[in-house]
């Protein structure tokens, strides 16, 4: 099953300067540890201590923000685009 | 673009991660790479005392630029378009319907040149842009920051891409349009414009205000602290009241109170920040009032587009200083925040827009509710212009009679109207 994944540009020195990856993964967490996989390094930098994502990253599945869904058990289908945006902008 | 030349010493040495204190050079940054925390511009403020006094400072530009030691700009002509050195009112009939002694109204309805509080951090943010040599602005915007971006760009020759939500109130949208700035008018919410921006911000090489300049931005609003410590006679107010949105500017206000305590211009004191949002887009005050120390996002739905931030990025930060300073946070339904517009209006002169009715609501509110001491000097900040939002009140104000040029019709429509004059103010005392 792939999943487009959507990376900013201070995540992109784990993924070889791709801003777009495809990886797997049935909920977010599993897709957070299918990056890992493919990128090693990365879930460190997403995730705080806790394995959840920091409280400064916002994580969207196609275009929602994973709040109003399931947050990290949000469920994920063939051809869902997730995108990784840090959450520190406007006002 | 004119060449940025420097003579002064800069007083600003690095960005700093709020979230582990990581430091960064003075680039277009504004996250942390490992924490992806907002970046915060570090000074030097044994610099800063050695540069400005009470004196210096009185005898500087009558703008934001008299404070310009303590903003991170090192050009000696940054763009200085008025703005700043807005007037603190004293309030008297304000005052006395709230059963305050000690109120004064900060009015940023009157700022120049675009009548809100962002022409200040834009004048910031765009003098940064000129010495980090961007030749494109833009900005996410729920208004009165398109209106400032497109304005000071037009005067300082940037080119100028701004994105608001497509519903905007008719004013803010040709408020912006006639800068004739490129303008994307986006069908979603402010933070689906923000994320939009997020990611055209990575891609394009422009310098995004709110974005990859924000670190540099933000500290415009300190200069609304400064101000009023200033007018009150370089003296710090007890009790504050502000609308928060992002709530950037609610701990900037904080940030300036703190420096100017620290290069010993105004003596130290424990100064209360309060809050105000509306109830229809209220993450903030929900998580202050449910003894949160995260916010959780929520999607707007209020008359006051202005501050209609569902995911603030500050929101956590405004929560801290409302806590340790033994502020509150509240929230008003969209009816309370036109009756604070119209007790504004009629009482002090005043015609602010929604936030600004937000701000005096809360204010009522949190009197009414004995968390406001009478005696405290008390500032309430009003950050933009009534002119902008007349769709909100558009219903709830009176009509004009309308008359014939004739003596005879210009008594007979006095007469209507004081009796129905008379007629409420009956029913009222009932």
């Amino acid at each position: 099953m792939a999943v487009k994944v959507l990376i900013p540009t201070p995540l992109q020195k784990f993924t070889k300067n791709q801003a777009t990856i495809e990886c797997s993964g049935t909920n977010i967490d599993e897709l957070i540890d299918s990056l890992e996989t493919n990128c090693p390094g990365i879930k460190a930098r997403i995730c705080d201590e806790t394995g959840k994502p920091r409280r400064f990253l916002n994580l969207y599945v196609n275009s929602e923000d994973i709040r109003f869904l399931d947050n990290t058990d949000t469920t994920l289908a063939d051809g869902d685009e997730v995108s990784i945006v840090p959450a520190v902008a406007g006002g | 673009m004119t060449q940025a030349t420097f003579t002064k010493a800069r007083t600003f040495t690095h960005l700093v991660s709020k979230e582990g204190g990581v430091k960064y050079p003075l680039e277009a940054l504004n996250v942390c790479e490992e924490t992806f925390s907002p970046l915060e511009v570090a000074y030097d403020y044994d610099a800063i005392k050695a540069q400005v006094s009470r004196a210096t400072i009185e005898a500087g530009p009558n703008s934001i630029w008299r404070y310009k030691a303590f903003l991170p700009v090192e050009s000696d002509n940054p763009i200085d378009v008025g703005t700043g050195m807005t007037p603190l009112v004293k309030s008297k009939r304000l005052a006395r319907q709230l059963g305050l002694k000690n109120l004064y109204i900060k009015n940023d309805a009157v700022n120049m040149p675009t009548l809100s509080f962002k022409d200040r951090v834009v004048s910031v943010a765009l003098t940064r842009a000129q010495e980090l040599g961007f030749s494109t602005v833009s900005c996410a915007s729920t208004g009165n920051l398109a209106n400032s971006t497109a304005a000071i760009a037009a005067h300082a020759g940037l080119d100028c891409c701004v994105f608001i939500p497509s519903d905007l109130e008719a004013g803010k949208v040709m408020g912006t349009l006639i800068y004739n700035p490129t303008l994307m008018a986006v069908n979603g919410n402010y933070d689906q414009v923000n994320r939009l921006c997020s990611e055209v911000a990575n891609t394009y090489g422009w310098g995004f205000v709110n974005i990859n300049l924000r670190a540099y931005y933000s500290e415009g609003s300190k200069t609304l602290g400064y101000e009023v410590a200033e007018q009150l006679g370089w003296k710090l107010p007890d009790h504050i009241v502000a609308p928060l949105a992002s709530g950037s500017l609610f701990t900037k206000i904080y940030k300036g109170f703190q420096e100017f305590v620290k290069v010993g211009l105004v003596d130290e004191k424990d100064v209360r920040f309060s809050g105000a949002q509306a109830e229809g887009c209220s993450p903030i005050s929900q998580a202050f009032k449910e003894g949160r120390d995260f916010i959780s996002p929520v999607k707007p739905n209020t008359i006051a587009k202005s501050i209609a931030i569902g995911n603030p990025a500050d929101g956590v930060y405004a929560l801290e200083v409302a806590r340790k300073t033994k502020g509150n946070i509240e929230d008003v339904t969209d009816a309370e925040i036109i009756e604070g517009m119209k007790l504004l209006a009629e009482t002090e002169g005043i015609f602010t827009e929604t936030a600004g009715g937000t701000t005096i609501a809360v204010l009522k509110k949190l009197v009414e509710a004995g968390k406001i001491d009478p005696e405290e000097t008390t500032v309430a900040y009003i950050t933009g212009n009534g002119l902008k939002t007349q769709e909100a009140v558009q219903g709830y104000v009176g009509e004009p009679l309308v008359i014939e040029p004739k003596l005879d019709s210009f008594e007979r429509a006095l007469d209507r109207s004081r009796t129905l004059e008379r007629l409420e103010w009956q029913q009222t005392n009932v």
